[in-house]
């Protein structure tokens, strides 16, 4: 068993060009076993190339790695036998029903047809997918999609999991409900290797994080790391009368420092990064006679850790289309 | 569906959240399966295709059906003298083509998996390298099935009898369909290769036309120019026909049945290991 290895994933130096492109240019990683580990990146920062390599989907330049023990190039076989990808696009056959997914890879992972089926129903059920189970997965929301992708990555349980952009492009209940099952399954001991674009999805679901761009790790910590090196959120609130707001902004002024009118003339937000000091500007708003519409705590998004991180704000890099390879014949 | 709500209180359970833990939790892995299960799950997963969509049999279908009926009442008296002595010549040719032209959907449906993200779930999964293009292969059998079996029994109904009778015409079926094994290969080839599902339907179109048309399927080579001829004769496709022919009236000749199997035997040979490590490779 390779199992009780402290580290899951340990890669250095991986490379990856297309053409003149280093989509990948030197990542190294470590994930542990049994965590969820987060890269964070803009699209075309070399998320999707990375994953790909490490599920053996593509050949590194240059570099190493070592899946759950195994060298994803000269043992690309036994890394498939314990690994579990779901890809950007959804990895499920849209010309088949649900179920009939499910049990093709049930068959394709050695289980019987007997095993195979009743799987399928049980992960269907599980997934609130079970009235959707007869009909073609071309006729299935996003969420319901996604929600199969996932389920398709466990009809037997894999030791690791690649999780690309799970959640991009979906409403926010559906992203909840993404968000649940992946939490159910890090209980269960499965090590997540997750890319989002989404530094709240990073900081919901990861115990660690990389954050990648241009090909290279650019900051590596945990959420609260990689949010101190990055400086504060905000508090945002919104007024119901817009008439309140220079108000509102006195009061604000006094609690917390910084206070920047938003171009919604009933927004207004100050650099806080401490819910107790923004509770007691919250009560002191409302003691001022100040009526709220809402407000949040916002972390700094992705745009600002990169910002921080880099001084310029993340940008789409041409370089690396969604999905690299497939553009990209092979010599 | 009605599931009791879960603790996190969202307006909507996602599902029930002993079965969602139960689904989770950890089952022992299946030893993987052999080559054999693997390629026959892929066959079935070709099969469930033409189950939901029955309407794509109606392309392969259709157009041999017009060429039989169009060439034997138009062309088969000017060709042969009659349109029953044309049926007798043009029957077994139509199977090969429509058999053959049946192949090029064998590219599409592989380019069209490549152009959907289920092409990367295959590739990740521990199981025989060629698996998905050998099973693709066998659910496309079905298609050959139909196709042929539909020129048959429109030959049967159009008077056309075969000296050979039932099991000759099976014999001539059976070896157009190894034939088809082969071709399959290369046009999967094609598949990985083009961009596009209907770039591949295209080229393939483009590649077995001619070669159909530049066959004995329709007219006898001997009245075709030389240069022509020459040609007509050494085509593989005129072979196929010939050997075709023979097995449906009982004289078939053992060269062409040779010519045949080796040919199908070549292709196999050359492009399902090309395809193999196109489709691991892309």
């Amino acid at each position: 068993m390779t199992t009780h290895s402290p580290l899951a994933i340990e890669a250095t130096g991986l490379v990856k060009t297309f053409g003149e492109v280093r989509a990948v240019d030197g990542v190294d990683l470590a994930v542990r076993s049994g965590s969820v580990y987060g890269v964070l990146g803009p699209n075309g920062a070399g998320k999707t190339t990375t994953i790909r390599m490490l599920a053996t989907l593509l050949r590194p330049d240059a570099g190493s790695a070592r899946v759950l023990g195994h060298d994803i190039v000269s043992e690309a076989e036994a890394v498939r036998g314990l690994v579990s990808l779901t890809g950007q696009l959804a990895s499920v056959d849209e010309d088949l029903t649900g179920w009939e997914n499910l049990v093709l890879l049930g068959r394709l992972l050695g289980l019987k047809r007997p095993a195979a089926k009743a799987r399928a129903t049980e992960l269907l059920d599980a997934f609130g997918i079970a009235e959707a189970a007869g009909r073609l997965v071309k006729k299935y929301s996003g969420g319901m999609r996604r929600r199969l992708d996932v389920a398709a990555s466990i009809v037997v349980t894999p030791q690791l999991m690649f999780l690309d952009e799970p959640t991009t492009g979906l409403d926010p209940r559906s992203r909840n409900q993404v968000w649940d099952i992946i939490r159910a399954l890090v209980a269960e001991g499965t090590t997540i290797l997750l890319c989002t674009q989404y530094l709240d999805e990073a900081d919901q679901l990861a115990d660690r994080i990389a954050v990648i761009d241009r090909g290279t790790v650019i900051a590596e910590g945990t959420a609260g790391q990689l949010k101190a090196s990055v400086g504060s959120g905000a508090l945002h609130v919104r007024l119901l009368d817009p008439d309140q707001r220079p108000e509102a902004e006195g009061v604000l002024g006094r609690e917390l420092d910084g206070v920047h009118l938003e171009s919604d003339p009933a927004a207004l937000s100050a650099p806080c990064a401490d819910a107790d000091r923004a509770a007691e500007a919250i009560a002191e708003l409302s003691r001022a006679g100040v009526s709220i519409a809402n407000f949040s705590l916002g972390q700094p998004s992705l745009d600002e850790v990169f910002l921080a991180l880099t001084g310029r704000p993340a940008e789409e890099s041409a370089s690396e289309p969604a999905d690299a390879t497939r553009e990209e014949q092979p010599a | 569906m009605s599931t009791s709500p879960t603790t996190s209180g969202r307006s909507e359970p996602l599902a029930n959240e002993t079965a969602l833990r139960n689904a989770l939790a950890s089952t022992p892995r299946p030893p993987r399966p052999s080559a054999v299960s693997a390629a026959l799950t892929f066959g079935w997963r070709g099969m469930l295709k033409v189950k939901h969509v029955p309407e794509q049999l109606l392309d392969v279908t259709i157009t041999p059906v017009m060429f039989v009926v169009m060439f034997t009442y138009i062309f088969g008296g000017a060709i042969a003298g009659s349109t029953a002595e044309y049926l007798d010549y043009i029957l077994p040719g139509i199977l090969v083509m429509s058999v053959l032209f049946t192949t090029i959907y064998s590219g599409v449906a592989l380019n069209t998996d490549l152009t959907k993200g289920v092409v990367d779930r295959f590739r990740s999964l521990p199981i025989w390298r060629s698996a998905p293009l050998v099973g693709s292969l066998l659910g496309d059998t079905v298609r050959y099935l139909v196709g042929g079996t539909v020129i048959i029994v429109l030959g049967l109904a159009l008077g056309y009898r075969p000296d050979a009778g039932i099991i000759g015409v099976l014999a001539a079926l059976a070896l157009v369909i190894v034939f088809a094994f082969g071709l399959s290969w290369v046009f999967m080839t094609i598949g990985l290769l083009l961009r596009s599902p209907s770039a591949v339907l295209n080229a393939g179109f483009m590649g077995i036309f001619p070669l159909t048309f530049l066959s004995n399927v329709f007219v006898k080579p001997e009245t075709l120019p030389s240069g022509l001829e020459a040609f007509v004769n050494v085509n593989p496709i005129s072979v196929l026909a010939d050997a075709s022919r023979g097995l449906m009236a009982g004289n078939a000749a053992t060269e062409d049945l040779a010519i045949v199997l080796g040919t199908a035997a070549l292709l196999t040979a050359v492009f399902a290991p090309l395809t193999t490590r196109l489709y691991r490779s892309r």
